[in-house]
């Protein structure tokens, strides 16, 4: 089966920059150079964009092949409108350290919560063991 | 093929897409299934205070139906986030391609469905492939 262009995305400007969310959770920004029916994509001079709260902060790299199950979303980057009014960009050191302290807060939450409904006799069943029901 | 020529009949209406949330192959818990138990013990006030964070909230999009293919991607124009604040990043994206495997709901304003034909056509495909 060879790869076609996909029928629903035919005008993809080379020279406008793409966005795409994976099922990950991550974002990747740079120049879209192919696109099949699979929506697997061919990324040159990517860049990870990492969010946390209102910092961004964004990471070379490089060329990238994307696997189409792990597409999301894909978007055009329109330079015209205004963007980056509320974002402030910080270094690449200090949006993985936010990053790691957003995830320890999370899984103390979570922790707690699961603690809290242990105490009454209750659990959240998780994926990996609901066949044992 | 039935919903493709269903979608391809509501190109040019304003929809509202709503993704799924639990995607990550990497994650044991399912967030959806664990939004759902949530609810349930949700009368705990001990679990309520601080504990329990907002409830899991999808990524919506609201945008025109440009197109749709036979996996039911779609292309959305003039796109806008619900929840702006959780997604900073498609503030500069006015346009987008959605693939369709990660389309959990796809809101479609009430007037231009004629549920009782939609009905009838999806009951004869549904005959029609058993045979």
């Amino acid at each position: 089966r060879t790869a076609a262009p996909l029928s629903c995305s035919s005008k993809h400007s080379t020279k406008e920059k793409h966005l795409v969310l994976l099922r990950d959770g991550r974002t990747l920004i740079g120049f879209l150079r192919s696109i099949d029916q699979f929506a697997n994509l061919v990324f040159h001079q990517t860049v990870e964009r990492i969010h946390v709260g209102k910092k961004f902060g964004d990471i070379p790299r490089g060329i990238f092949i994307v696997r189409g199950e792990n597409v999301v979303l894909l978007g055009e980057i329109d330079m015209d409108k205004p963007c980056d009014t509320v974002l402030q960009q910080v270094s690449i050191e200090e949006i993985l350290e936010e990053q790691r302290l957003q995830q320890q807060a999370k899984q103390e939450t979570e922790k707690a919560k699961v603690t809290a409904l242990k105490d009454r006799g209750l659990s959240i069943p998780k994926a990996d063991n609901l066949d044992e029901y | 093929m039935l919903f493709y020529s269903f979608f391809k009949s509501l190109v040019g209406k304003d929809v509202v897409v709503e993704l799924k949330n639990d995607l990550s192959p990497g994650d044991t818990r399912s967030a959806h299934a664990t939004g759902l138990w949530e609810n349930v013990f949700s009368y705990l006030e001990d679990v309520d205070k601080g504990i329990q964070e907002h409830s899991e909230s999808y990524l919506s999009i609201c945008g025109t139906l440009h197109s749709v293919d036979q996996y039911l991607n779609i292309k959305l124009t003039d796109i806008s986030v619900t929840d702006p604040e959780k997604y900073p990043h498609m503030l500069s994206v006015k346009n987008c391609f959605i693939r369709g495997s990660v389309v959990r709901y796809v809101q479609l304003p009430a007037d231009e469905v004629d549920t009782q034909l939609l009905q009838d056509a999806a009951r004869k495909e549904a005959l029609q492939q058993k045979q």
